[in-house]
């Protein structure tokens, strides 16, 4: 069977070999049928990958404890769907997923355009092709799933595996890597056609439009992925942080980044046929951050908390990474005429200047976590030391950079094109300003004295108010000239241009996880040393340690602490946070509990208790806010499906509606 | 003003600021890489700067005392003693023999003061000739914390 496997494995290698050599042989000597065969190569490589998975999950679920990555990520004891997740558990499974996602994206790419652009395709699937080489080298010949135990020379099998490492054993950790795989394979596809228009010269924008919804999900993958990743470690890492500026943290966070640029700064080119170059550059960053995310997870260059596996797989990736870069700027340079802007800047108050900084922020900031990521690798290369830089240096750079984009999704969107007038900006801006001050005043006076926070909350309600009065301007417009009622007539309005106001949907999104991010400026925390019976004080909370209790079952043994919460003298509830030994791995893992509110959570974890199991150590800790990160989250989440939506056709004489409502623009925005 | 000029300025403006930010921040929240013997070689110079330790958990060596927690850190065959005083909770796993990275000060008596501990289990299963359960078949027991005089 694991022969089948890897045979699999082999002849898609081979295969994705044919695919990019077909491909541009036979779009280089016009040999249609050498490029056909090439294409539907992809399906057989899309079987191939597919069957390998499959034998490899069902390695998993039959507990086939005679291959090593069955042995180490999974065990008899662990239920069904634990089993499957132990697929991307660990370092092969998570490589042979990441083939067998792009294996699907290519065999969907392929059936969906495959009476479309009869040029550039054979150079689609051949970069796609590329990519599936890289990771189908890997799966087949360094990293194979299908290696089997050995002693001397048989073959061996142990009788129980070593488990899936019980903090994975996590809802949230079943679903954040298949997410963030389809996030960050997804970007091979707008590069694919980014990069084949490139070198067949297409004129216009037509990549950009094949791909725009590609794009977006993508994108939203991508953030599901990192929030999923962020809320997993809120709620089981006990250390109650969501984010810590790891290396693995940051690898996703840099396509992300490059990739929210590059949503916007397509508008330009749409709408302007401004910043091409830039636009062919973003997407091809993105994507090799992609892979250099991959990479850096995996080669164990940096050293991070995360456990994958020191391997020497990293060589491949920089080798992929160095040719790939080096065929995208030889192009690029090679066209630059073909990518000449068709207008130019006209005013720093202006749409174009305000996603001009946008970008420069985004990149900003991407090139600060990169360069903080990598500082160990530069300081020793140049210095012969090796010295890491952490948290502080990164909120230092990345919070005044998170505060300037704030400030442009309030700008953006309302600013005109080319130049705006003083009285525009009057009309526009006015208004949400005050309410910025008055904000700002009323957290002064209610002695709030940390500055970024007084900023952020400041701008929140400045980018709110922004983002309620270009709905409620548009649809009091629509309710007044088509008689509709007011919901009706948001849900119209939204629907008329989905794009634009599903964009400020996201965008309010974003200001409610800005809510949440500023909460933790006034996070509290404590570790107490309490006996049974005892109370200690947390913030404006009282805890009672009531009870602690031990016990055993197959899986994992266990004690937990009942503790007691009242809050000015109001009884609140009981809260158990436990502590668990798992046998198999003789893991341990902290079982901690959240009492979650829209204004506050309050967060305990069992750190440990005295011999006699008398006293309870426990760490206790106040969040403000950050349920709103969560929110926030699901409006993007909302917002971006709305983006997704096709516009409703407006009946003819629609367009009246701009002028009516003083909105100068139906520019989208997402 | 030409526009091109404005549009420059305004982006060293941004750069700069920003710049300036990250050389102050890398002052701020650098760490040198250290192994215990280099440690050890740097003398007083290592009491004054803020250091990353790596080594193994020496078995038996975790001690939890109140809030503080003791134990060893194990690199080719030195040793130093660690007191973890941070804040957070210590990672799930942090145990004996798991490859710990202590981040803190070298006190002058020569104990490392740890404000966050990160760490990994050891590497993970691999079969070696004539190996075949890969642990020893040690009690199973949650670690519990020795009384303190309070």
């Amino acid at each position: 069977m694991e022969n089948l496997g890897a045979l699999a494995l082999i002849l898609a290698f081979l295969l994705s070999v044919y695919a990019v050599a077909g491909s541009i042989i036979g779009a280089w000597k016009d040999r249609p049928f050498l490029v056909e065969s090439a294409r539907r190569s992809i399906y057989a490589i899309w079987a191939l990958v597919t069957f390998a998975s499959g034998l490899l999950v069902y390695g998993l679920l039959a507990s086939d404890f005679r291959l090593t990555y069955v042995a180490s990520n999974s065990n008899r004891d662990m239920s069904w769907n634990y089993k499957i997740a132990a697929w991307w558990g660990g370092q092969e499974g998570s490589l042979l997923l990441w083939s067998w996602i792009l294996a699907c994206y290519a065999a969907v790419v392929v059936f969906t355009n495959r009476n479309k652009f009869r040029k550039m395709f054979p150079y689609v699937v051949a970069t796609i092709g590329g990519t599936q080489i890289l990771f189908l080298l890997l799966n087949a010949f360094i990293a194979s799933p299908f290696k089997l135990l050995s002693v001397n020379r048989g073959i061996a099998a142990v009788p129980d595996g070593q488990g899936l490492n019980p903090l994975l054993q996590h809802w949230a950790m079943q679903i954040h890597p298949p997410m963030l795989y389809l996030g960050y394979v997804g970007f091979v596809v707008p590069f694919a056609f980014a990069f084949a228009s490139l070198i067949t010269k297409q004129p216009g924008d037509g990549w950009i439009h094949t791909t725009r919804r590609w794009t977006l999900v993508t994108w939203l993958f991508q953030t599901i992925g990192i929030i999923l990743g962020a809320g997993w470690a809120y709620s089981v890492l006990g250390w109650g942080g969501y984010w810590a500026w790891d290396p693995v943290e940051n690898a996703s966070l840099l396509p992300w980044i490059t990739a929210t640029a590059f949503l916007h700064s397509v508008m330009m080119q749409e709408k302007k046929g401004m910043m091409k170059v830039w636009n062919i550059a973003l997407v091809s960053s993105t994507f090799f951050l992609c892979i250099l995310g991959t990479a850096l997870t995996r080669s164990g260059i940096v050293s991070s908390v995360h456990a994958f596996a020191q391997s020497p797989i990293g060589v491949y990736f920089f080798v992929f990474l160095g040719i790939g870069i080096g065929l995208v700027i030889f192009f690029i340079l090679g066209r630059l005429d073909y990518l000449k802007s068709e207008s130019q800047m006209e005013s720093v108050v202006s749409r174009e200047s305000s996603f001009l900084f946008n970008n420069l922020f985004l990149l900003a900031s991407c090139f600060a976590v990169l360069w903080g990521t990598l500082f160990p690798v530069f300081s020793e290369a140049l210095t012969g030391e090796k010295v890491s830089v952490d948290a502080p240096f990164f909120n230092r750079v990345n919070v005044p950079i998170g505060l300037a984009l704030l400030f442009l999704t309030g700008i953006g969107p309302l600013i005109a094109w080319r130049r705006s007038s003083t009285d525009a900006l009057r009309r526009n801006f006015l208004w949400p300003t005050v309410g910025m001050v008055i904000t700002i005043a009323v957290l002064l006076a209610m002695g709030m004295r940390h500055f970024y926070a007084l900023m952020s909350f400041g701008l929140c309600t400045f980018v709110t108010w922004t983002i309620i009065s270009e709905f409620w301007k548009g649809a009091a417009a629509i309710r007044l000239k088509d008689g509709l009622s007011l919901p009706a007539s948001f849900i119209e309005l939204t629907h008329r241009n989905t794009r634009r106001y599903g964009g400020y949907l996201v965008h309010m999104g974003i200001v409610f996880m800005f809510i949440g991010f500023t909460g933790a400026a006034f996070n509290q925390n404590k570790t107490t040393e309490t006996k049974i019976g005892e109370k200690f004080t947390i913030g404006r909370y009282e805890v009672l340690v009531k009870d602690i209790e031990e016990g055993d079952n197959s899986n994992y043994i266990w004690q937990n602490t009942t503790l007691g919460i009242w809050s000015d003298g109001n009884y609140l509830g009981d809260l158990q946070p436990e502590r668990r030994l798992y046998k198999a791995s003789r893991q341990a893992s902290s079982e901690v509990t959240i009492r979650r509110r829209l204004n506050e959570d309050l967060y305990f974890n069992f750190a440990s208790s005295s011999e006699d199991g008398k006293t309870a150590i426990v760490q206790a800790y106040v969040f403000p806010l950050v349920t709103w990160i969560w929110i926030g989250f699901w409006v993007v989440l909302f917002g971006t499906l709305i983006c997704l939506v096709p516009n409703k056709i407006r009946p003819s004489g629609g367009s009246s509606e701009s002028t009516l409502t003083g909105v100068r623009e139906h520019a989208p925005v997402s | 003003m030409n526009t091109y000029v404005k549009f420059g300025s305004l982006i060293v403006v941004v750069l700069g600021t920003l710049a300036w930010l990250a050389v102050g921040g890398v002052s701020d929240a650098k760490a040198y890489y250290k192994t215990i013997p280099e440690v050890e070689e740097m003398g007083n110079k290592a009491v004054a700067t803020r250091l990353r330790v790596a080594g193994d958990v020496q078995k038996g060596s975790i001690r939890r005392v109140g809030q503080e927690v003791h134990f060893t850190l194990t690199q080719e065959g030195k040793t130093m003693q660690v007191v973890y005083t941070g804040t957070d909770p210590l990672p799930d796993t942090f145990r004996d023999d798991s490859q710990a990275l202590a981040d803190g000060r070298l006190q002058p008596d020569g104990v490392f003061h740890a404000n966050k501990i990160q760490a990994k289990c050891a590497s993970k299963y691999e079969a070696k000739p004539g190996q075949v359960k890969p642990e020893s078949n040690e009690p199973v027991a949650l670690p519990k914390t020795a009384n303190t005089a309070s």
